[in-house]
């Protein structure tokens, strides 16, 4: 495995804690790359055929069944095994369009790998993510014709987003010979894939590759830069379409309503994600940095600041480490970036002469479930940027202009698990607007279902 | 320490592991540098009338992430002339005098026999092989497996060898019969002093699914091999038992070959008759070097178990070794899954379910199969499949007190002689209904 690139003046063997990365600022996308090394390097043949051997084959097996999307693991692991690299990458893309960006970046290791057998035997577990690459990465470059379109059925559907659920939506529904229009706000397609997940669990490329390949195959259309922001535009479509997908995400970064929260140097972690994944290394990321929040954002954004050259990370996070949102394996990353966390924490205030100087923390303590300030805690972090990772804002705003869509009391949109229709018949809805925020892997089965959901409504109506 | 050398048919050698007749005894280099690792003997690459061989010579088996787990060839005798093989013998014999040299031979007429007995006795050789064995090429012509297969052709051989011979004579037969104490029994009586077998089976290892030709493709085109490694060694002990318990054979000594790799495989030969082995396949695999390990494993096992001298476990399981109406139809043995080994991945339970009798469930909520040991018929299925040492074995149910062969039924006229179900062993075993094997099936 690539990964990191620990510097070599601390192999010492007696030392206690893991050498901390250092990274240098990068000054060149090849230094950027660098630093952002793949997490899940692409196997080469031989190890995707020595890697594959090791396949027990369960029964039942549960790799398949920890999958959102239940792909047939032992069977394309098999196929890979026996040559047959076309037919493992469908059956990968059979149950998950978005087969190849799930395989890097999904947390295998809670999901898939996290399940494999071998994980009970002390042995260590199939490299899952890495085999599925294997294999639909080939179709994507090679450009194999794995699907084609059903015969047109005459019905229409408009997508409103192009992120993971929209487009495995689209894929779904034109195997089923739906026409399909894409109305997608930015200039990209995959939404967070390519705008939000961190640049070491995948490169730009990848991602529109797959989107490409797709596109090309399944035969939708895209039309970028088409935010959909109005009534009369909601309108129009449910006049022109049968069905409406709602794929539309989730927004900004949400204010934290701290005193000095608008000055410079204070931006979203979204925000800062998606700048450093369209201008690499041209983003200018200060030496101290304060990061804000305690969930997988807050890990991606403390380990880029480092990887783009920060000498101090500070990951600050209200309550303790036991009590933080992200996976495990995400702060260890970022710990091994050189991040350093630091726990029971409030911000009170962004600390500003001119330009930003620190942020102000009162210092907390659970009590029965309970968050306390400790009084006369405060104390200042000093730092130059600070990066808030404490939340998107939710699309209540445009969503209200749907009528009788509701939403939950956590602003995600009420659909039907069963079909994914939401409490406006017509319109149908996946990924992060529902979910509240998860992973590439549970768009794109949302997405596929609420095809499925539309077809049956439609059949039925 | 106990005393490894042999004494075979009159050939010393320091150890029992000799290099079989192959690609790589094909020269006195690599047989010295086979003594100098650690091997006892060789047999030298076989030595006839001149050939010549073809570009593409080898095909294998791979079994997942295994590389070779059998092995073809095409290869034909040695094609380097008979000269410098006489040469290279007598070399080595002057480097390694203690070491056993055997001369593998194969040659159509009396006289050409007599003639090439004479060169290699000349040039020292300790023994000599008789090449009654390759089923490719040679058998074409009327020698090696096509001699194997003819006992009485065989016979006349034997006695023309033995008669210009004044070295033990080994014959060396061919597995590509249905009995193979018929060539066994054929070279006792024409005066052999030792058996060796096997040689390669006929095969076809697999076909280019572009050319549409068997491997190994010569030129778009490619013919039956010789079959050997590991994949053959089960079907080499079944062969080597039949002539180590024959009465008319068993006092001949054998070698034993087919796929040896390791001491274990050396032992087993040796519980079955064999007083020598040789190996090719391994050591094409992976260099002379796996001597090393043959012999430290060797000399464990006879520590452990005090034995002195190979002859002292020269088939020491073959009384064990019988015919399916001596085995005691009361035994009776039940699986037996260790709940804290089990990985959970069900292959025991769908290798039952599919392959067997139906003797595991699966409780919903937990990955731990589960013996239904009312079903379970004892066939070690499970055990084989399991991918954890030691986590599924075969508990003994039965009491050791009852004894009851199918002979014994026989002889008492127990044994069902009609269509009477009720005789049935598995009468009233319970078979899942019509309705759980469509469960899963998609409307």
């Amino acid at each position: 495995m690539g990964g990191e690139i620990p510097r070599p003046i601390f192999y010492f063997s007696k030392l206690k804690s893991k050498p901390l990365a250092e990274y240098k600022k990068p000054t060149s996308e090849q230094e950027y790359l660098e630093n952002f090394a793949q997490k899940k390097p692409l196997m080469n043949p031989t190890e995707a055929y020595y890697e594959s051997s090791r396949c027990l084959f369960c029964y039942d097996a549960p790799c398949m069944n920890a999958c959102p999307t239940g792909i047939d693991i032992p069977l394309f692991i098999k196929q890979i095994n026996t040559g047959n690299v076309e037919g493992a990458a469908k059956t990968i893309f059979d149950s998950n369009w978005l087969g190849n960006a799930c395989g890097k970046v999904c947390p295998t290791g809670v999901l898939c790998e996290g399940a494999c057998v071998y994980n009970h035997q002390d042995v260590p577990p199939l490299q899952i993510g890495r085999l599925q690459n294997f294999a639909t990465e080939e179709v994507i470059r090679k450009g194999s014709k794995l699907y084609e379109p059903g015969p047109a059925n005459g019905r229409k559907v408009a997508i409103i987003g192009a992120g993971p659920a929209g487009i495995a939506c689209a894929c779904e529904l034109r195997i089923m010979g739906y026409q399909v229009d894409i109305f997608e706000a930015k200039e990209k397609p995959s939404g967070l894939t390519v705008y939000g997940v961190a640049p070491y669990k995948i490169t730009n490329e990848e991602v529109l590759d797959e989107m490409e390949y797709l596109q090309n195959m399944m035969g939708y259309d895209v039309h970028y830069n088409s935010p959909i922001t109005t009534k009369k535009q909601l309108k129009s479509l449910e006049r022109k379409y049968d069905a409406i997908f709602l794929g539309v995400g989730l927004g900004p970064t949400a204010a934290l309503s701290l005193t000095g929260e608008k000055k410079d140097g204070v931006v979203g972690a979204v925000e800062f994600i998606e700048e450093l994944r369209m201008e690499k290394h041209k983003v200018e990321v200060p030496k101290n940095v304060v990061v804000i929040g305690g969930g997988n954002t807050a890990m991606d954004a403390a380990s880029e600041s480092a990887r783009m050259g920060a000498e101090n990370v500070y990951l600050c996070y209200r309550r303790s480490k036991e009590d933080m949102g992200a996976y495990g394996f995400e702060y260890d990353l970022a710990v091994k970036s050189g991040v350093k966390g630091v726990f029971n924490v409030q911000p009170l205030a962004i600390m500003s002469r001119g330009k930003i100087t620190g942020v102000k923390f009162i210092r907390t303590e659970s009590k029965g479930g309970k968050l306390h300030y400790i009084e006369g805690s405060e104390y200042v972090i000093p730092c130059d940027m600070v990066i808030k990772a404490t939340g998107q804002a939710k699309m209540g705003p445009f969503l209200s202009k749907i009528d009788g869509l509701e939403l939950d009391n956590k602003n995600r949109i009420k659909v039907n698990l069963e079909n994914y229709q939401t409490t406006h018949p017509q319109y149908f809805a996946g990924g992060d607007a529902v979910n509240g925020g998860a992973e590439v892997v549970n768009g794109a089965y949302e997405g596929k279902m609420a095809a499925k959901g539309i077809e049956n409504w439609l059949n039925n109506r | 320490m106990p005393d490894l050398s042999i004494n075979f048919a009159g050939i010393k050698s320091p150890n029992p592991f000799w290099l079989a007749s192959a690609p790589p005894t094909n020269s006195g280099y690599q047989v010295m540098k086979a003594f100098d690792a650690g091997w006892g003997g060789a047999v030298w690459k076989t030595l006839g009338i001149p050939v010549i061989n073809v570009s593409s010579r080898y095909g294998a088996i791979n079994y997942r992430d295994t590389r070779i787990a059998g092995f073809n060839n095409i290869e034909l005798i040695t094609d380097r002339p008979l000269a410098d093989n006489l040469k290279e013998i007598e070399e080595v014999k002057k480097y390694f005098p203690d070491h056993a040299v055997i001369a593998s031979l194969m040659v159509e007429t009396r006289e050409q026999w007599i003639q090439i007995i004479k060169d290699v006795e000349n040039a020292g050789a300790d023994g000599i092989e008789l090449n009654f064995g390759c089923p490719h090429g040679m058998c074409e012509r009327g020698m090696g497996s096509a001699v194997g297969q003819e006992p009485s052709v065989l016979k006349t051989i034997v006695e023309w060898v033995m008669d210009a011979a004044n070295i033990p004579v080994i014959t060396k037969l061919t597995p590509n019969i249905s009995d193979i104490t018929d060539p066994g029994l054929a070279a006792v009586q024409g005066g052999t002093d030792a058996i060796s077998l096997i040689n390669t089976i006929k095969s076809i290892v697999g076909i280019d699914l572009d050319s549409y030709a068997p491997y190994p493709v010569v030129d778009g085109k490619g013919t039956n091999g010789g079959y050997c490694g590991p994949a053959v060694k089960p079907i080499a002990m079944h062969m080597l038992r039949e002539l180590a318990q024959h009465q008319k054979i068993k006092d001949t000594p054998i070698s034993g070959i087919g796929g040896i790799e390791n001491w274990r495989d050396v032992v087993e030969f040796i519980l079955l008759g064999a007083s020598s082995v040789q190996v090719c396949t391994a050591a094409m695999h992976y260099g002379f070097g796996i001597v090393r390990e043959m012999e430290t494993g060797l000399i464990k096992f006879m520590n452990d178990k005090g034995y002195d001298t190979i002859y002292d476990f020269v088939g020491k399981a073959l009384p064990n070794v019988t015919e399916w109406k001596h085995l005691n139809l009361k035994h009776k043995v039940v699986a037996e899954i260790n709940a804290d080994k089990c990985i959970g991945c069900q292959l025991c339970y769908i290798a039952c379910d599919d392959g067997a009798h139906q003797a595991i469930r699966i409780t919903e909520g937990t990955r731990v199969p589960e013996i239904i040991d009312e079903n379970c018929v004892g066939c070690n299925l499970c055990s084989l499949v399991c991918p954890v040492e030691e986590c599924i074995t075969m508990d003994k149910r039965d009491d050791g007190k009852q004894h009851v062969t199918w002979a014994e039924r026989t002889d008492a006229g127990t044994i069902p002689t009609t269509f009477n179900d009720d005789l049935a062993g598995g009468k009233g075993h319970f078979v899942p209904s019509v309705k759980d094997a469509l469960k899963h099936r998609k409307s």
